[in-house]
């Protein structure tokens, strides 16, 4: 190395995209995620604080039907599997696989979106019945604005797998969409065991 | 990379205060430092508050220990402020000056500074130590305000409304029960136990001279304890913004040797005597036939309902309007006439009744002490 | 495929080649140009005005409030108008003011400081502004048409609610809310991303200048702290438009939750603000004590205890509700507990001033009034720890005392001494010395006279909110010479408006350095090029500026044609890829109006919420959408991992 060379720090062989905590890309997710995740447990905290504070539980209206929940969070974990898929493939920058789980991915999403339908109509309350009905509607319904809103995002990016235009890092983002995808499904499995076994218990 | 200098002054006035020979300059900075203090030398005279609504002047047990730990954390506190302040100004005043030019001292990133250390860390530890100090009194006043003796003391249920204050005196057997408003009688030395109550928003029951506050919260009930140890006119207010009119929504606890509590208490319990002369009688009949009977009770008549201050025993009050007036002629005769004009927003409708009916319902309600 | 490949010109240190990096940087000129603005200086000037602009708001309200209390039974400002003030100017300052201004300096300095072209998320960058001006707009458009909040800047329930606050003004309020929280939010992942991310190679996290570990603390303190007041708004908003239940007592609803969720997040939230300025203090001391501070780890822990502590004191608003007596001791415990921390930042300073050589400049002097006045406030927030002191002065104007000895002084004099300091930097010119010192201690006497009598009246009886008093409960005096002191300050400001406007017209010249700093934004041209950097420095030290030059001292390989930066490790900053930043974009701005239809919407009417997500959508996805000129730009440059 040249006297000159040595002075200065040459980092034009580096990548120009990168996977994981590596990419701002998994920072911003990550931050997301962390904003929605305290989204969820203090709308939890306030779902058992209503709980202490009320003599019965639910307080006028019997507990959600299981079905359309329990079904949902089946839905919801086996979509785990495309999910995973879909990541493994984005690594290794393999477009047909890609194209292939997310599309099974946003089958995915459509069914449970459905069932969701279903599970609203199964609270046995509404929003407006009690406190009880309020804090299970909103925490319900703050879910499905991340179920809307990861099935937008996971759409468009499987729009764009076909379509382009693409580049390197348009697989970043289908990586950090199946986090985010992995966020909403734990998410999910936490708020479930609250809305359909907090009452029961 | 060298340090230039870059600053060009245009301006060599701006050194006033900043100039490393001028002794004037230091000494006047100082001075300035210190002009924000001088309220204090004349707080006696400017500082000086009625003693009716103080904390400072405690008239029973509970305001009395919260004092005794005011002063005692101000003085912690107070003796801090002033070691840190002179430590601060210390290394101000005897740090050599610099201006832009001056190198930077990076030796300090390679070796420790051992006096600075210790000298950080002993601060440290005496602020720990000053805090638990602080923390261990906390604590104790706490438990005492929690620990006073019940036994034997008077019960009073307080309902906050928008924006006035509803007291039942409650009473073994349920006939010595008694309603009233706005004003409150306590027997001194005697233990008083409030439970606070609210029908409409989050209100703040206040008295300094005699506690802390406690909040009103609809949907639920709690309770306050406290007593007087000396008689005396204790006025409170509301703490807690409740609306339109929350500044005026005051009371009034009026602590007095037993024997005359119990002669108020009697006169509360009963009912409104009836009128002997004109224009009261008039005022009476004219009263009852108007809305004025929608909202108010007087025991003894048909007006029984309960959605504004019970008037059984108004005259004996000493305000108005939850201590927005003195209870005289003139103020009542205003407040009855157009309420609106005195406390806009308040639930009371402007009378419909004419100049000589006014007055007769006036008259009326002078009676009823 | 067939691409054209497009030249990489890397940039190579020659004039023409910084030209060319100085074009590929600048946001294009003209009102589109404008609102497509991506440039983090350009962002920042703009949120940093706009912030300083409902500053002069919020003060105005609070000369009114003065005005009306300056005498007993006034009849200046009616009642209805006076609670409409006083929630106003609480609103301006903690939402529209004093968070957001610590984030707009954070967006202008951090890459300057950490040796970056620009922030991380530029666009979003820019949507986080519009959001927030919009938020701003619209609350003070409505309290323009007579629909301001009128229930206090904590808004308890149930006087918010429906029943007993009527009409839109609360929906209003609780909509402001959702606009300027997404903004904070929005900001702080930026914030933590740029500093986690976009550091110059060999800025270690243990080289990182104290005010950039302040932004970081303070910003994952929004992630967790915001998203509670989110969710307290919303509830709000559910109870009084489609009839929730949340903080209505009956049917099971409690006020007391929404005290809980608002103070979870309004207790670190005057750490939000306060933290940013104690960054501003280790930045302005340690270049006009000429030395490092001392102790930098335990100013960094202490920061991070502070962070920390801060979400366990919320309680301590609550002290006057009926909860168990032993959870409020706890909450005394920490609310004494986390002076340690502040008082080992303050022990720090002290020690570095003391044996530093002191360069006694407007900057130094804003900085040291903190000493004076956060000091004051800090130890009248001890006594406010205290349960039994604090039912004797919460809610009184002892309280409001302290707020603004700990807010001003904590926050607001150390950002003066901030925009002082950095002025040069930012405009290219320096403020008149005299005028700043001027500025300086009208606003200190100011201040003390406004504020220090409020301790008093508390102890004397007189609570807050409340539009007049009467005659014979002697705060007359006291209340008149607040007044005077409030009328002071608004000079002092008057004074800084002018010495900045005459300043940046005409005052003078600044070259890279003028204070002699250490850090790398003073090796930055005043005010900075586009690309900030001509070339990208390697760090070598915490001070790069004062420290000797080492071997390698800057980057190369990065183009000059091209958006590029290096991105570089978490803990290390040594050097990990190279990514393309995104051409300015009309997007921000229009996703912008699109969400602020869909909030606004939802004031009215709950079905808002579903079609006016259709814009959004569709703006979302053209924003995210690849340019195909871009994406082949890009792959040019392209190297996988």
């Amino acid at each position: 190395m040249t006297r000159k060379e040595k002075d200065l720090l040459d980092v034009s062989q580096l990548p120009s995209f990168a996977f994981g905590h590596r990419s701002p890309m998994w920072w911003g997710t990550m931050g997301m995620i962390a904003i929605e995740g305290t989204v969820f447990v203090l709308c939890i905290m306030s779902y058992f604080y209503l709980y202490s504070h009320s003599p019965s539980w639910p307080m006028t209206t019997p507990a959600p039907e299981l079905l359309w929940g329990t079904l949902n969070t089946l839905i919801l974990l086996a979509s785990a599997i495309p999910n995973q898929l879909t990541k493994k493939a984005a690594e290794r920058m393999d477009l047909a696989k890609v194209r292939l789980w997310l599309v099974v991915c946003m089958t995915f999403s459509i069914g449970f979106l459905l069932v969701r339908i279903f599970e609203f109509g199964a609270l046995n309350v509404r929003w407006d019945t009690d406190a009880y009905g309020s804090v299970v509607w909103m925490l319900l319904g703050l879910h499905t604005a991340h179920l809307v809103t990861d099935a937008l995002d996971s759409l468009v990016l499987t729009v764009l797998m076909f379509t382009g235009p693409l580049e390197g890092r348009r697989f970043v983002d289908v990586s950090e969409n199946s986090m985010y995808w992995y966020f909403v499904v734990g998410s999910w499995l936490i708020i479930y065991a609250v809305i359909y076994w907090g009452p029961r218990f | 990379m060298a340090i230039s200098l870059n600053y060009i002054s245009r301006d060599p006035a701006a050194s006033v205060f900043a100039s490393v020979s001028s002794d004037v300059g230091v000494g006047l900075r100082y001075l300035l430092y210190f002009a924000p203090a001088l309220p204090i030398l004349v707080l006696p005279h400017w500082a000086h508050a009625a003693s009716f609504q103080n904390a400072m002047q405690p008239a029973g047990i509970q305001a009395e220990k919260i004092l005794d730990l005011w002063w005692l954390t101000l003085g912690i506190c107070t003796v801090v402020f002033i070691a840190v302040l002179a430590a601060f100004l210390y290394a101000v005043w005897r740090a050599p000056r610099a201006n832009e030019q001056t190198g930077a001292d990076i030796s300090p990133l390679r070796s420790v500074e051992p006096l600075s250390k210790r000298a950080v860390l002993l601060a440290v530890a005496a602020s720990t130590v000053l805090l638990f100090v602080l923390l261990i009194a906390d604590v104790m006043t706490d438990r005492a305000l929690a620990q006073l003796p019940l036994g034997d003391g008077i019960h009073i249920e307080l309902t906050g409304h928008r924006w006035w204050w509803e007291a039942r005196y409650t009473a073994d057997p349920p006939s010595r029960m008694f309603n009233t408003a706005n004003e409150l009688h306590i027997p001194v030395g005697k233990p008083v136990v409030i439970s606070l109550k609210s029908s409409d928003v989050i209100h703040s029951f206040w008295v300094p001279n005699l506690h802390g506050k406690k909040d009103l919260i609809p949907g639920r009930t709690t309770t306050i304890t406290l007593r007087a140890d000396k008689p005396g006119i204790y006025r409170g207010q509301c703490a807690e913004f409740c609306g339109y009119q929350h500044a005026k929504m005051a009371l009034l606890v009026i602590a007095e040797p037993e024997a005359e509590y119990e002669a108020w208490a009697e006169q509360q319990r009963q009912s409104a005597a009836q009128p002997t002369t004109e224009p009261a009688i008039a005022g009476q009949q004219i009263f009852l036939g108007t809305t004025c009977i929608s909202c108010h009770t007087v025991q003894g008549t048909p007006a029984q309902a309960s959605l504004g201050p019970d008037l059984t025993h108004i005259a004996s009050r000493q305000t108005i309007a939850a201590g927005t007036l003195p209870n005289t002629r003139a103020h009542l005769t205003a407040w009855v006439k157009d309420p609106q004009k005195i406390k806009l927003m308040a639930n009371m409708p402007s009378s419909p009744l004419s100049g000589d009916e006014l007055q007769a319902v006036i008259a009326y309600l002078e009676t009823l002490k | 495929m067939n691409i054209p490949v497009t030249e990489r010109i890397v940039h190579d240190g020659t004039p023409d080649s910084t030209e060319l990096l100085a074009q590929t940087w600048s946001d294009p000129p003209g009102l589109i140009g404008w609102l497509s603005a991506v440039n983090h200086k350009a962002i920042g000037r703009r949120f940093i005005i706009t912030t300083l602009g409902f500053f002069g708001a919020g003060g105005v309200l609070a000369a009114l409030m003065r005005m009306q209390l300056m005498r007993p039974e006034n009849d200046l400002i009616g009642m209805d108008l006076y609670n409409q003030l006083f929630s106003l100017h609480g609103t301006t300052m903690m939402f529209l003011f004093a968070v957001p201004v610590m984030q707009a300096v954070a967006i202008y300095l951090l890459p300057l400081m950490l040796g970056a072209r620009s922030v991380a998320f530029p666009r979003m960058n820019a949507f986080a502004y519009w959001i927030f001006l919009f938020g701003g707009l619209m609350i003070y458009i409505a309290f323009l048409f007579n629909t301001g909040p009128d229930a206090g800047w904590f808004a308890y329930a149930p006087l918010t609610e429906s029943e007993y606050s009527p009409g839109k003004r609360i929906d209003f309020w609780a909509q402001m809310i959702t606009f300027t929280e997404v903004s904070a939010l929005l900001e702080a992942i930026v914030i933590i991303t740029t500093i986690f991310k976009l550091r110059a190679p060999g800025m270690r996290l243990n080289r990182m200048p104290l005010y950039v570990w302040a932004m970081l603390v303070t910003s994952f303190m929004i992630l967790f702290a915001m998203p509670s007041v989110m969710l307290a708004s919303t509830g709000l908003i559910t109870d009084r438009l489609v009839n929730t239940h949340f903080y209505r007592p009956g049917d099971g609803g409690d006020p007391v939750l929404w005290q809980h969720l608002f103070w979870f997040f309004g207790h670190p939230e005057v750490y939000l603000i306060f933290i940013p300025g104690l960054g501003f203090l280790s930045a302005i001391i340690e270049t006009f004590s000429r030395r490092p501070i001392f102790g930098y780890p335990a100013m960094v822990l202490a920061l991070i205890a502070t962070a920390f502590l801060g979400f366990g004191l919320w309680v301590h608003h609550m002290f006057a509700v009926n909860l168990p007596d032993l959870g409020k001791t706890f909450f005394t415990a920490a609310s004494l507990l986390i002076a340690i921390p502040t008082a080992t930042q303050i022990f720090c300073w002290i020690a570095t001033l003391w044996k530093g050589r002191l360069n006694l400049r407007t900057p130094l002097l804003f900085v040291l009034a903190f000493f004076f006045i956060l000091l004051m406030g800090g130890l009248t927030g001890l006594m406010l720890a205290s349960v039994s002191l604090d039912l004797q002065v919460h809610d009184t104007y002892f309280v409001v005392a302290h707020l603004h000895y700990v807010l001003i002084g904590g926050a607001v004099f150390p950002l003066f001494g901030a925009i002082y300091y950095w002025f040069p930097k930012f405009t290219g010119r320096l403020m008149d010395e005299r005028l700043g010192k001027w500025n300086f201690w009208l606003f200190f006497i100011g201040f003390n006279v406004a504020f220090f009598p409020m301790h008093i009246l508390g102890l004397y009886g007189m609570p807050r909110r409340i539009y007049t008093y009467p005659e014979d409960m002697g705060w007359s005096a006291m209340n008149f010479t607040s007044t005077l002191g409030a009328v002071t300050i608004a000079v002092s400001m008057l004074l800084f408006v002018f010495n900045a406007i005459r300043s940046y017209r005409s005052g003078a010249m600044a070259e890279n350095n003028p204070w002699s700093g250490g850090t790398l934004e003073w090796a930055t041209d005043s005010p900075p090029s586009p690309h900030n950097f001509d070339v990208v420095p390697v760090v070598h030290g915490r001070y790069p500026l004062w420290e000797e030059q080492a071997k390698p001292e800057h980057v190369t390989g990065l183009a000059a044609n091209h958006r590029e930066q290096l991105i570089t490790s978490v803990i290390d900053a040594s050097p990990d890829h190279r990514s393309s930043f995104p051409e300015p974009s009309i997007w921000p701005f229009l996703s912008a109006i699109a969400v602020s239809i869909l909030f606004i919407g939802s004031i009215y009417t709950p079905w808002a919420v579903v079609w006016a997500s259709i814009p959004v959508a569709i703006a979302l996805t053209a924003w995210f959408w690849p340019r195909k000129k871009e994406t082949q730009h890009d792959l040019a440059l392209e190297k996988s991992p």
